[in-house]
């Protein structure tokens, strides 16, 4: 999996906001939005078939988190940390090279 | 010179916020406070006072205001009672959470149905776990002074809490009695400008106020709030101290009267500690040995003076205007909390009287005495009664 293109600043600010909790969880340092997963709650993942992908970017347009980058080929790449599992990429994918597949942790 | 002028409680309540100098003032009127953001636009109006006035249409909204207010960093006030106060429930925990310190006057009123607007403590009571300090004011010099009280504990670094001072529906807020206006040099010697720390806007530093708080975060985040609170009681009296030096006024978490000696002590909040005084007069110079003790502050709960004063007595009455279904009055289930592991303590009753503004009379004090005396002489007795109820038309 291709990294995420935040990763720096992500380490950053987990590194700063886990140090102490602020009166009043006030969060000084901007961008930890991105500190906080949010595809802990997906129930259906998207299942990429890279054989079926003809590297339109619908899905990578259409994830409205977004949790799809794009590798050096332009394939796309799912980023599990942020995916929450809607299906609009599987939805848009006029190849049908997502399969939204259910989710066991 | 400290100025003597006869007013209401409103009227109290509306010149603490005066004196305090708020930056933004957000009110929806509701019986019985009405007066109170009524005298405060008054004072705006006139020139006397440099704060923002918000009108809204719901006291949703007037705390929502305050939260804005108080969140871009400025001094903040409000008002309001009863079905008020509980359309503002949700934000005031948002308020506790976010550690802003918004001073609100409470005039305590029963909530609905039915429909009514006379004193009893429901409103404020049920409000006690949002994370709210509360002082409950016995004369308007009290309300007065509690508000002023109020945002110097609330804006302590160590509490960063919103405060509520609560005063009794009509019997004060529509009460007129003589109340020392304190100069306004002292006032701001007091209190000083309200500089804020913590949460304040500034375009050259942004913050996030009020973000998702995820179970990696949530717990701790509450757990500032109990630890605010816990350091609360030391601030409180910190606070009590230097407002007697200042003022001349003493104020204490429990204040006493004749407990010394007692055997009966009738422990409540508000107004009622006033007719309580008179009521143990009397039963003094009948030989009866009985104290009164009245709780200034509810929250922090005052748990070492409540065990303190448990030792001095050997029955603790507890008479409160609020009624928590299903196991009684809420000050007598939190004093028995503060009791539980103390291996000598007295009996304690609980007494629900005067709800929705039913008079609490000499005659109802006497048949607490009454209930107390047997259960001092080993009588089983009910744990919760209600005192004055009409039996008859049940
Ligand atoms: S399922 Fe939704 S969130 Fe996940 S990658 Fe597809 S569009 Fe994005
Ligand atoms: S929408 Fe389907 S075909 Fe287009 S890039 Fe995404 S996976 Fe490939």
């Amino acid at each position: 999996m291709a990294e995420s293109p935040f990763k720096a600043d992500i380490e950053r600010v987990q590194k700063e906001y886990s140090e102490k909790m602020t009166p009043g969880a006030i969060v000084y340092i901007p961008g930890s939005s991105v500190v906080n997963k949010t595809g802990g709650w997906r129930v259906f993942m998207p299942k990429f078939n890279k054989d079926k992908c003809v590297r339109c970017f619908l899905c990578y347009t259409f994830c409205p988190e977004p949790a799809i980058y794009l590798d050096e080929e332009s394939y796309p790449v799912f980023d599990y940390d942020y995916c929450k599992g809607c299906g609009i990429c599987a939805n848009e994918c006029p190849t049908k090279a997502i399969e939204m597949v259910r989710e066991f942790k | 010179m400290p100025m003597r002028k006869v007013m209401k409680g409103n009227e109290a309540a509306a010149w603490a916020a005066k004196l305090a100098k708020p930056k933004v003032v957000a009110a929806f009127p509701i019986t019985p406070s009405t007066l109170v953001p009524e005298k405060i636009s008054e004072f705006v109006a006139d020139g006397e006072m440099d704060a923002e006035f918000i009108k809204v249409e719901s006291e949703h909204s007037a705390i929502s205001a305050c939260v804005g207010a108080s969140a871009a960093g400025v001094r903040t006030f409000t008002a309001t009672a009863s079905q008020g106060l509980a359309l503002m429930h949700e934000i005031l925990f948002i308020a506790a959470g976010m550690r802003l310190p918004i001073v609100m006057a409470i005039g305590n009123r029963a909530l609905s149905a039915p429909i009514n607007i006379w004193n009893d403590w429901q409103d404020t009571i049920s409000e006690r776990d949002t994370g709210w300090i509360q002082f409950y004011a016995e004369n308007n010099q009290e309300a007065l002074d509690l508000i002023l009280i109020a945002f110097k504990v609330a804006e302590d670094e160590r509490v960063l809490l919103p405060a509520m001072v609560g005063f009794d529906a009509f019997i004060l807020t529509h009460t007129v009695e003589p109340v020392e206006i304190p100069d306004q040099e002292v006032v701001d010697e007091f209190l000083g400008e309200y500089v804020p720390k913590h949460a304040y806007l500034d375009p050259a530093r942004p913050i996030t106020q009020g973000a998702l708080g995820f179970p990696a975060h949530y717990m701790e985040a509450r757990y500032t709030v109990w630890e605010a609170m816990e350091n609360a009681r030391k601030v409180i009296k910190e606070v009590f101290d230097e407002f007697e030096k200042k003022f001349g006024r003493r104020y204490h978490m429990i204040e006493e009267y004749k407990t010394d000696d007692a055997e009966i002590i009738l422990l409540t909040m508000g107004s009622l500690a006033g007719t309580l005084k008179e009521f143990v007069d009397k039963k003094r110079e009948e030989g009866v040995k009985i104290g009164a003790a009245k709780m200034t502050v509810y929250r922090p709960f005052p748990i070492e003076e409540i065990k303190a004063l448990a030792k001095k007595t050997k029955v603790l009455a507890i008479l409160e205007k609020d009624i928590s279904f299903g196991i009684g009055g809420a000050v007598f289930a939190d004093t028995s909390r503060a009791l539980i592991n103390e291996k000598e303590k007295p009996i304690v009753l609980d007494f629900i009287l005067g709800l929705g503004g039913r008079d609490v009379t000499f005659e109802n004090l006497e048949e607490v005495v009454e209930i107390s005396k047997k259960a001092l002489e080993g009588e089983k007795v009910e744990e919760v009664n209600w005192i004055g109820l009409r039996k008859e038309i049940l």
